[in-house]
Formats: C-alpha cells, sequence, structure tokens
C-alpha cells in the first residue's frame, strides 16, 4: 500500500494567486481585502439606511415640511457648488458602494462554493450526512445571500416607485414626496411587500453590522461585549422607523384629507410645488 | 457505572481519493466506559476477523493534543461534546439504540485519502509559507531576557493550544481555514520575538490560505467545533494585521 514517490505530493490549490494589481488596487484581489471593501461599503450603506430612515420621519411633520426635506437635499452645499451636484455626487457614491458590495459578496461566496464542491449541499449550504446543527451561526448569518437579493430587488422597485414614478403614472408629482409616499403606500399589496423588505433589511444589518467589525479587525476585549448589541439596536431602529411608514399609512395616520395644497387633475405640478413652497413661508 | 450499549454506526467508505465513496451500516456492541476510537478499533477486529477491510481512522496520541483523529460525529466536528477531540470522546455521550453517522471532514482541500482519513496537507502549507522567526539557535538565552507582557503571553498562549486538526474548515459552512491560520498567526504576532518577520508572514499565510479555502462570514461555527476552544478575536487580529501588512512601510518597521 505505501507510495514511494521522489516528489512530494501535494493538494493542488483550487485558485492560481495572479499578477498583483498596484496598491490599493490589489486589496480587492485578495479574500481577506474584499472582505473590507464589504465592511467599510457596508459602513457607507448603513450611513446611508440610517439618514434616509431619520430625514424621511418629516413625513409626520406634513407635505409641506416633507417638500422642504426633499428640497434641502438638492441645495446641499448650493453656497458654494451648482444645485443638485452634492446630491449627485452622495448617489454616485451610494451606487459605487453598493456595486461594490455586491460584487465582492458575489466573488466571496463563489470561491467558498468551490472550496466545499466535494462536500453535499441542501439550498446551497455545505451539509453532512449526519445532519448540521449550527449552535454558533445564526439564521441571519446564513441568510445574508437571500435577504441581500431582496433588498436589491426592493432597491430597485423602491427607486422606480418613488424616484421614477413608473408605477403611479399621473398620480406622481415630481417634488411632492408626501403626496407619491402616500399614494404608494396606501395600496395595500406595496405596504406589504414594504414590510417584507425592510424585514429583510433589518435581518441583514443584524449580521453585517456586527460582522464588519470583524471584518475590519475591531475588536478589543474592553468592548467585544458591545458588539452584537450595537448591531441588533441598529437593525431595530431602523426596522421600528421604516415599518413606520407602511404600517402608519395604512392606518391612516398618514393621509391627505387635511391637505392644503390638494393634488387633483386641476392642479399642474408648478402649481402644487408653488402652493407648498408658500405654506412654508406662511408658517 | 459502565453498562453495555448497541450503537448503530453508517460509516463513510471510500477505497481512494479517486473512487466513489459511501456509507456502509455497522451494528456494534460497547461499554459506556470505552472511547470512540476504542469502538472502531474493536469493529476493526470484527471486521478483520470476517475477512472484511478495516474503517481507516487516523489517531495518534490518543490524549487529545496531536489533531490527527478528527471526524465528524453526527453532523459535528469531533462529536457532541464541546471542547473534546474525537479520540477524547466517550461513548458514554451516547445512548443506546442510537444510530452515529461517522463522515470524514468535508473540503476540497482536505481530499480524502481513504474511509475517514483526509489529506489536510494544506495546513502544513500555509504553516511553510510563514517562514522562520528570528530566534537565536544555540545555548538557551537567560530567561526573561526578553520581558513579555503577561498578557501577551497569555493570548500567545490561546493561540498556540490550536492542533491543527482541521474542525474550524469541517464545520466552516464555507470551507475557510481562517481560524486555523489566525491562531498560527497570532501565536506569533503577539510576542516580541515573532516581530520582525510578522508583516512578511501574516501576508504570505493569508496568500497561501486563500489558495486553498473559502471565505470568511463570521458564523462562528469554527469556534464552537473546534476542541482547543480558539477565539474569534484571532480572526479579526489576522483581518487587522493583513490590512496593515499590505499597507506598511516596512523600511520603518525597525522602529518603535
Amino acid at each position: 500500500m505505501t507510495q514511494t514517490t521522489t516528489e512530494r505530493y501535494r493538494v493542488k490549490p483550487i485558485r492560481q494567486s495572479r499578477r498583483e494589481w498596484p496598491f490599493p488596487l490589489n486589496l480587492y484581489q485578495t479574500a481577506v481585502g474584499r472582505k473590507w471593501v464589504m465592511a467599510l461599503t457596508g459602513i457607507g450603506l448603513l450611513g446611508f439606511v440610517l439618514i434616509h430612515m431619520i430625514g424621511n420621519l418629516h413625513v409626520y411633520e406634513g407635505p409641506a415640511k416633507m417638500h422642504e426635506y426633499a428640497e434641502s437635499l438638492r441645495n446641499l452645499g448650493s453656497g458654494i457648488l451648482p444645485r443638485s451636484l452634492i446630491l449627485w455626487l452622495l448617489r454616485l457614491g451610494l451606487m459605487v458602494m453598493f456595486a461594490l458590495h455586491l460584487h465582492s459578496a458575489i466573488t466571496l461566496k463563489e470561491m467558498s462554493r468551490k472550496s466545499s464542491l466535494n462536500a453535499s449541499f441542501q439550498g446551497g449550504e455545505k451539509k453532512y450526512e449526519g445532519g448540521r446543527e449550527y449552535i454558533a451561526a445564526n439564521y441571519a448569518s446564513r441568510t445574508m445571500r437571500w435577504t441581500g437579493p431582496i433588498i436589491a430587488l426592493f432597491l430597485f422597485y423602491h427607486l422606480a416607485d418613488l424616484t421614477w414614478g413608473w408605477w403611479l403614472g399621473d398620480d406622481f408629482v415630481p417634488g411632492d414626496p408626501y403626496h407619491n409616499l402616500y399614494s404608494s403606500l396606501s395600496r395595500i399589496p406595496v405596504a406589504i411587500f414594504y414590510v417584507v423588505a425592510n424585514m429583510a433589511l433589518a435581518w441583514h444589518i443584524f449580521h453585517g453590522a456586527w460582522s464588519m467589525f470583524q471584518s475590519l479587525g475591531i475588536n478589543n476585549p474592553k468592548y467585544n461585549h458591545l458588539r452584537k448589541g450595537f448591531a441588533a439596536s441598529f437593525a431595530g431602529l431602523i426596522l421600528l422607523g421604516n415599518l413606520s411608514f407602511p404600517i402608519m399609512t395604512q392606518a391612516n395616520l398618514i393621509d391627505e384629507d387635511e391637505r392644503l395644497c390638494q393634488v387633483n387633475d386641476l392642479a399642474s405640478n408648478d402649481e402644487i410645488l408653488a402652493c407648498l413652497t408658500k405654506q412654508l413661508e406662511d408658517h | 457505572m459502565s453498562e453495555t450499549i448497541t450503537v448503530n454506526l453508517k460509516i463513510w467508505r471510500q477505497e481512494g481519493p479517486n473512487t466513489k465513496g459511501s456509507f456502509e451500516k455497522y451494528t456494534q456492541q460497547i461499554t459506556t466506559e470505552a472511547s470512540f476510537l476504542e469502538m472502531i478499533d474493536l469493529l476493526n477486529e470484527e471486521l478483520n476477523n470476517q475477512g472484511l477491510e478495516p474503517v481507516a481512522i487516523e489517531s495518534d496520541c490518543r490524549e487529545g493534543i496531536c489533531g490527527t483523529c478528527g471526524v465528524m460525529i453526527n453532523g459535528q466536528a469531533h462529536g457532541p461534546r464541546k471542547a473534546t477531540t474525537t479520540c477524547q470522546l466517550h461513548m458514554r455521550e451516547f445512548s443506546d439504540g442510537d444510530e452515529i453517522v461517522i463522515e470524514p471532514f468535508r473540503a476540497v482541500s482536505f481530499p480524502v485519502i481513504r474511509d475517514l482519513v483526509v489529506d489536510r496537507s494544506p495546513f502544513d502549507q500555509i504553516i511553510e509559507s510563514g517562514g522562520y522567526i528570528s530566534v537565536n539557535t544555540g545555548a538557551a538565552s537567560d530567561a526573561n531576557l526578553t520581558p513579555v507582557p503577561k498578557e501577551a503571553a497569555d493570548q500567545a498562549f490561546d493561540a498556540a493550544a490550536c492542533i491543527g486538526c482541521g474542525a474550524c474548515v469541517a464545520a466552516c459552512p464555507n470551507s475557510a481555514a481562517q481560524l486555523f491560520t489566525s491562531a498560527k498567526l497570532a501565536h506569533m504576532a503577539s510576542l516580541p520575538q515573532g516581530q520582525a518577520e510578522r508583516w512578511k508572514r501574516t501576508e504570505s499565510m493569508v496568500g497561501t490560505m486563500e489558495e486553498f479555502f473559502g471565505s470568511c462570514t463570521n458564523h462562528g461555527e469554527c469556534h464552537e467545533a473546534c476542541p482547543k476552544e480558539i477565539n474569534l478575536d484571532f480572526i479579526a487580529f489576522m483581518n487587522r494585521d493583513y490590512m496593515k501588512a499590505k499597507v506598511k512601510n516596512r523600511a520603518l518597521s525597525g522602529q518603535r
């Protein structure tokens, strides 16, 4: 049985290391570097999600204040730079972060799949015949690759719905987010979709906001116990804020009954916006 | 309190690296005092007497420090008992009539050699790529010549407890070897003696690891499977050191 070979037997690598790109692009060639990218873009996206949620709370102050908030985003830095420039730069940054987050997630998953091919698989997960009882891995960490695509799909729907107004048609009033939000979320299927998608988002954040500390090596026995609590409260905060919009709309706490600037067939967009601006000034 | 129980074994049998394997069923009577490996020994003796091929399983020290004997027992690396290697697992963990599924550690870079024996040499390659540390040979230096803070020594010792059994890779849904590699790195990087080659070592060991294994998603299954309870903190330590290694101007690393 014993085989003698002159050459030392070696297991063949799964990946060959390629020629290194110039710094800092070489970081993206390695899996650990890509986890850094995932964590850093994750932080950026967390920041966006938080500010987006807080900003949207203006909806509880009525159509005029909501309009003012939307305008203030377009006016960011407009004292120095052309109007909307900062907003577009932020949007560009978000798009790049989102693309990088997605690309590194997909490629890292593929790398893990390739390293487990000789195990049996169930639903894309490495399995053992004797059953695989997960002890530490929680449901959130194992469903990142499902909650992720749900969020991506939702993001597309959300932009098409409230930024481009694809589905609201003539009912879509650019510059009057209160009206658009109400028109969209007062439809029950849409409200349900928003609830589901935001639960997926919170689920995703629950693992991601903890995992990023590990990926970035932010680890110190002094504060390690705070990290999971931070992730849970961040996810909870986002969930609470974002779920309030569809639920409050369905509960008729966000409605258009007492609106001063009525949206109807007679009023053009410009008239509605002028009315909202006037209402702010009167205040 | 010894009693005799009957267990139904379902064991992975595979002739060689390139043949297809399958599960075979066996029934074994065993005293609860026996260790898991003794149970397999008795089974093999019976198989031998019947002229059948015994089950190939690796073991060496049988006292839980060599890291040779890892197998998956009922889907858990080294079996159900926490912080215990397969050889230190005893049959008292099981009850009469239990079905025990025994299969090899799974990962593409851990190819099966025969039955339950896998080739873990990629771990050796990770270690090899780490190179050397600058410790003088010759007569032992004076004790306490190099001061080491107690906490640093403790951490290095915790990391050094890794026996390289491969349970972390086996338990990982991604087949990532982060826990092993980070323990080996932290073992050296925590001590003053390991500083001179720290950055080079980190870069090349992580590089070799990534040639063979998957990518960590911070599930934490490796820590639960680890017979030595190596901490996840070492993985964070490695991630941080790796980024530093990539960014650092090493010409200045002689400075404090």
